[in-house]
């Protein structure tokens, strides 16, 4: 599936960029279709790169520098001052605690819900494939359309939802907003991902007498993995990342990062600090971040196993 | 549909089984196991939308408990410019995003699937913007296009006073704006998706096609592309429910600014449902919104579901 | 150690236990500028030395959009906070209605009335069926303009003394390069035709607008008069200055980069945070300089019906508050902060500056309703809309949006 070119640095000719500096010396390898990829590539990695590098030169800057007007120009002495003020003492109205508590809030609502989240959306995926019912398509289809639908519009009804559970402004509201409106995607990745693998061994299974439960544990999920991990990075960036959900149904004790990195960049004190914003918002997308990094090879190879088939 | 497990059921169901049981038995663990999603499809999906269409129909103000009106709410609607405005945002941003997305994504894939060096390092650095959130893209782009302080400024300052980025404060190009950053966060997934697909085409038809002599950009266009269906399905569906609920990005980086130029739907029921405190007129943009998913939905899901029993 | 608190309070609240007397009450507003935040704070410290509980604050960041439906959806959702700054109008009503909003009528009868508020009308968005559900803590006004004295400097003339005569100083500071009229983007620009309405316009046509929602005052000669100014006014504002929030103005006018703007009360308390002093750094004009009433109304606190089973220290920590924020001290503290006017004149202005003198001085004559106050929130987002389309379209012409507004009036409840 992969042709697993991982960045291995060996061969010969390190580097485009050195080839073409060294100008016409014609080597069949970089013919100019090469070349002409190769600078297509480049320039669309400049454009994904840029808004990355802005973030973290001018987060590092002082302001006096970023009112100089140079967003290309490096700090000229780079401090995390800015940094430390983002996650220690940042103000909202008069709780000036930055980024930290909202950060373990994030934790908080984050893990659980991602667990349950995926769970649930795998059973989905493989009773939708391996034990259809009647009117399981059905189902589906409005579990797909349900995904175009604008959140907005469930907002007041579910806040009547969860107060009628009395679970309003809990943590389990927020785990339950969530795996109710990721279970779409989900679901579809999921249903997809054991569509593609071999029917034979299901069937045999079946055979033996094995039920739902068990053929799903010790068969279909240990051969998962590659579309958990695509599900893990989705719900985890995607639940990171949420601000209506967190800011309206996990209760005050509970605000999530991204309210309170709103809250800050929102709640102007005098002049913007724009250092601290952009620190704000890099230590915000840090966690996101980090995790797609880690697991980016296994992220594209889940992607490619639950996506090909429709 | 249920016939593909059913014989595998024989076992269980010694007695012919009755209309109730095939309702309620078959499959038994399936169906309890599926309860979340059918409570989630019937109580969110399905429940919550009906009572968005009822109550769009009322004077409802903050809480819903308005008298029916008939139409009123959809009448003040569409003589709302604002709300005439979003819709014609929407289907301008929504086709050009989604033209782009598709075509840049998939370019992408194919130079990436040239067997180049670095392959890897390109993926990674197209893919990480998907990781962020839309309030740090539009931050981050919003920075960017800061008029003095952005680009803008910055090129001015470095002695090229002609040039002109003020995309975010000019009504005609500030949907240019907001494509340029949806498209920086969701080229890459699609990209990958489309490697995706790429990849799962069997080596066999390549060779095949060059030995009938065919160039290689007609079998992308008439031989590749159609067998990608699949990818193609998710990613539409993937890309065009982002575009519809369009809310944060804009949010974040013009606030629907200059004036009302790029306000659009998503916004628009948000505001009336809870700044305006007239869910009423929110809840009939919402309908409006939801009607129109279902005219492009609908012709899709009968050509995804209608053929029953085609996957085995 | 904020976290520990809510949920000490929480765990007591479950427990409903009455050993403690004092007790933890968490506000919600979203008083978040530099000058607002300031004004808060007095709040707090008022409550906290006086009562012995403590104030959790919970700002929330953007007033209509931001925090508006997290307040409403936590008090319809059952997770009410102890006290909150709410929109007052028709939307509080319908909560009241659901026997969401703690009656207050018998902690006012506790106090002997409420007769020191300084006009009687403010308290008539808080009542209710003859009760009082919310509290003014302060008169919001949009009704200044604001001048920089650096500005005029520069340019060598006096500080204009009314509408007039700015209007009529723009040329020369345009060919000074300063921005005749700083604005900052979004909202702001919305409070903006209101305050030409009671300076231009005049006391009647405010009323006749506001209160009795005449759509033939808006057809008529006089408010023409309003849209010929907003139109000029527009004339001289392009999107490339414009700046990300007020605040930015306020920076604007004591550099003197632009020379007015008109705004909220509020401004003035960034303006003094930022170390400006009225009379050396900006100039105040209340009405334009040309009215004597002021257009307003009051910000108000609600004390939302807490669930059953609420540690009774809670409860009876919300009356503690509803009585500190309208008490003498923390009126005094939280005002000269905010720059904003107390609603209450029994108290020491002495060290009120030079712009709250001459409001209050205009405050005798009584207030004027204001839009914000006289018109449901579904209408002021109408005209929000129509206000930021008409600074931003000039294919928008007065005729339109003349006629557009007075449909709005008209449609208006």
């Amino acid at each position: 599936m992969s042709q697993t070119s991982v960045l291995t640095g060996v061969t010969p000719p390190q580097t485009a960029a050195q080839v073409e500096a060294r100008g016409a010396r014609p080597k069949p390898f970089f013919t100019p279709r090469k070349i002409i990829i190769y600078s297509i590539l480049v320039m669309f990695s400049l454009y994904y790169l840029f808004p990355l590098y802005v973030m973290f030169t001018t987060s590092l800057k002082s302001m006096p520098e970023i009112r100089f007007g140079n967003i290309f120009a490096l700090p000229q002495a780079p401090n995390f001052d800015a940094w430390v003020r983002a996650w220690t003492s940042a103000c909202t109205g008069l709780t000036c605690q930055g980024l930290a508590p909202g950060f373990w809030n994030s934790v908080k609502i984050t893990i659980p819900s991602t667990i349950v989240s995926i769970f649930i959306a795998a059973v989905n995926g493989y009773a939708l494939i391996n034990w259809r019912f009647k009117g399981s398509e059905i189902f589906f289809a409005v579990l797909i359309f349900g995904s175009f639908i604008p959140y907005q519009v469930f907002l007041y009804p579910m806040v009547m939802i969860t107060r009628e559970l009395g679970i309003f402004g809990t943590l389990q509201a927020v785990i339950i907003v969530h795996t109710v409106f990721g279970m779409p995607i989900l679901t579809l990745l999921f249903r997809n991902y054991f569509a593609s693998l071999p029917q034979e061994l299901f069937k045999a299974a079946r055979v033996d007498g094995a039920g739902f439960w068990r053929i799903f544990f010790e068969i279909m999920l240990p051969m998962s993995l590659p579309i958990f991990v695509v599900a893990l990075i989705l719900q985890i960036t995607g639940i990171w990342n949420d601000f209506l959900f967190g800011v309206v149904f996990a209760g005050t004790q509970n605000y999530p990062m991204t309210v309170q990195l709103n809250n800050i960049v929102n709640s102007a004190q005098g002049t913007p600090e724009y250092n601290v914003n952009m620190a704000a918002t890099v230590l915000t997308g840090l966690v996101p971040l980090a995790v797609y990094f880690i697991s980016g090879k296994w992220f594209v190879r889940g992607v490619a196993a639950g996506a090909v088939k429709g | 549909m249920a016939d593909t497990a059913l014989p595998l059921e024989a076992g269980t169901t010694v007695n012919r089984p009755g209309l109730l049981n095939r309702i309620f038995l078959h499959n038994l663990p399936a169906k309890i196991a599926a309860l979340p999603m059918m409570a989630t499809v019937l109580v969110v999906f399905v429940g919550c939308t009906v009572w968005t269409i009822y109550y769009s129909f009322t004077n409802s103000k903050l809480l819903p408990t308005g008298k029916f009106i008939g139409f009123e709410q959809y009448e003040r609607l569409f003589s709302t410019s604002r709300w005439n405005v979003s819709v014609s945002n929407l289907i301008a941003y929504g086709l050009m995003s989604l033209v782009f997305t598709l075509v840049i994504g998939f370019v992408l894939a194919v130079l990436i699937d040239q067997k180049i060096r670095f392959e890897s390092a390109f993926r990674t650095i197209m893919l990480y913007p998907f990781a962020l959130s839309f309030i740090v893209t539009g931050l981050v782009w919003q920075w960017i296009m800061n008029p003095t302080l952005g680009l803008q400024g910055t090129l001015r300052n470095l002695g090229w006073t002609g040039f002109t980025f003020d995309w975010i404060a000019n009504p005609r190009m500030v949907l240019f704006a907001l494509l340029i950053a949806g498209l920086w966060h969701g080229t890459g997934f699609c990209m990958v998706l489309m490697l995706a697909g790429l990849r799962s085409v069997d080596d066999e038809i390549w060779k095949a096609a060059r030995i009938d002599g065919i160039p290689t950009w007609r079998t992308y266009v008439s031989i590749v592309i159609p067998m990608m269906r699949g990818v193609l399905v998710t990613a539409v569906v993937i890309i065009g429910s982002g575009i519809v609920r369009l809310y944060d990005l804009v949010v974040a980086l013009t606030n629907g600014g200059p004036g009302i130029s790029s306000e659009v739907p998503a916004k628009y029921v948000y505001n009336y449902m809870f700044s305006g405190g007239n869910i009423g007129q929110g809840l009939a943009a919402a309908t409006m919104m939801l009607l129109t998913v279902l005219i492009i939905m609908i012709p899709w899901a009968y050509l995804e579901f209608g053929g029953k029993g085609r996957r085995t | 150690m904020k976290k520990f608190a809510v949920v000490a309070a929480m765990a007591t609240a479950l427990l409903g236990s009455t050993a403690v007397m004092a007790a933890e009450l968490e506000v919600t507003h979203w008083w978040t500028s530099a000058g607002e935040a300031a004004a808060v704070a007095e709040f707090a410290r008022v409550f906290e030395e006086t009562t012995g509980n403590t104030w959790v604050d919970s700002a929330l960041a953007g007033s209509g959009t931001g925090a508006n439906p997290v307040i409403i959806s936590r008090i319809i959702g059952g997770d009410p906070m102890g006290a909150t700054q709410m929109n007052t109008g028709r939307d509080a009503e319908e909560l009241i209605q659901a026997g969401l909003i703690r009656d207050l009528t018998p902690i006012v009868d506790e106090m002997g009335g409420l007769g020191f508020y300084v006009d009687p009308t403010l308290l008539e968005p808080c009542t209710y069926d003859g009760k009082i559900y919310c509290l003014p803590v302060n008169i919001h006004s949009w009704d200044w303009l604001w001048l920089s004295t650096a500005a005029y400097e520069k340019i060598g003339q006096p500080v204009p003394k009314d509408w007039n005569e700015y209007v009529a100083s723009w040329p020369a500071l345009e060919a000074a390069d300063i921005l005749p009229f700083g604005l900052a983007t979004g909202w702001p620009f919305s409070g903006i035709p209101g305050v030409l309405m009671s300076g231009i316009g005049g006391s009647d046509l405010v009323l006749a607008i506001n209160r009795d929602k005449s759509a033939d005052a808006v057809r008529g000669p006089e408010f023409r008069k309003v849209a010929e100014a907003l139109d000029s006014l527009r004339k001289v504002i392009s999107p490339e200055t414009m700046v990300p929030s007020f605040g930015d103005v306020g920076t604007q006018l004591l550099e003197g980069t632009a020379a007015g703007n008109i705004h909220g009360d509020w401004l003035q308390g960034d303006l003094q945070v930022a170390g400006g002093v009225p009379g050396e750094n900006y100039e105040c004009l209340p009405a334009l300089g040309l009215g004597d009433k002021l257009t307003g109304g009051g910000d108000s606190f609600y004390f939302p019906v807490l669930p059953a089973g609420t540690d009774q220290a809670v409860i009876d920590a919300q009356a503690a508050l509803a009585k500190t924020l309208i008490s003498p001290e923390a009126q005094l503290a939280f005002n000269l902060k905010k720059g904003s006017m107390p609603i209450r004149t029994d108290i020491d202005l002495t060290g009120a500056n030079a712009c709250m003198q001459k409001a209050l001085v205009l405050l005798k004559n009584g207030l004027l309703p204001s839009g914000d106050f006289a018109l449901s929130s579904d209408t002021q987002q109408q005209m929000q809309d129509l206000n930021t389309e008409f600074l931003d379209d000039d294919s928008i012409t007065v005729d339109d949006y003349i006629e557009r507004y007075a449909s709005i009036i008209e449609s208006a409840e």
